[in-house]
């Protein structure tokens, strides 16, 4: 298949799915750990890919999102943000909002 | 590299207050590169845009920059109104491919993996 279609077919089969270097365990980036550790923290289920351990993701995902730098948070198809956005919904409660309108119980 | 990106950004924004470190030393890269920076930028353009839409603004605005020696932003956008006087500071380098090069797998998987939450 296609980069692009096993890209697209990963977010949209995915209500939660972030790219990141490294995994949730050993992230390898500072900015990856901090996205992680404030999804994992809304506790609730997500898909994650390794973009180090997937060169072409890595190489064509930034086309496909229009968005240069990793992470990438995706939910329910679409693009969330970065770590930085990431960090700055966790602290004003907004990501536990979107991710539980996302996740059902 | 910095000056280049202020002088966009400038152009770009109209800045209220801009702040533009290099953050390349903190981060696993060769000696002298210019790759990691922080931006806080605080603009009247960005009133009324989402997150998103004002990290998009300001990587179209980079785009050159981000397509080269600019591997990472750390972006910490405000509009006047919402900027108190200083942003979150940026995290620690954690390896990168230098810490996962020889374990990286070739092949594409094409499934993602599921993490249980803790």
């Amino acid at each position: 298949m296609d980069i692009m279609e096993i890209i697209k077919q990963q977010i949209e089969e995915n209500p939660v799915i972030l790219y990141m270097k490294g995994s949730p365990e050993a992230p390898q980036c500072g900015f990856s750990a901090r996205a992680v550790e404030a999804l994992i923290r809304c506790g609730k289920r997500f898909a994650y890919v390794d973009v180090l351990a997937n060169p072409e993701i890595r190489a064509n995902l930034p086309k496909y999102a229009n968005w240069p730098t990793f992470p990438q948070l995706w939910v329910k198809g679409e693009l969330i943000g970065g770590s930085d956005i990431i960090a700055e919904m966790a602290q004003t409660g907004e990501l536990q909002k979107l991710i539980d309108e996302a996740v059902p119980e | 590299m910095a000056a280049r990106i202020e002088a966009k950004l400038r152009a770009a924004f109209a800045p209220r207050h801009l702040e533009i470190v290099d953050e390349s030393h903190r981060h696993a890269v060769p000696p002298g590169a210019e790759s990691h920076f922080r931006v806080v930028l605080v603009s009247a353009a960005f009133a009324g845009l989402s997150r998103i839409a004002r990290h998009r603004a300001v990587y179209r605005c980079l785009a050159e920059e981000l397509a080269g020696p600019v591997h990472a932003l750390a972006l910490h956008t405000f509009a006047p109104e919402e900027w108190a006087g200083e942003a979150p500071p940026s995290p620690p380098c954690l390896g990168g491919d230098k810490g996962r090069a020889a374990k990286a797998p070739p092949e594409i998987a094409t499934a993602t993996k599921e993490e249980d939450p803790r």
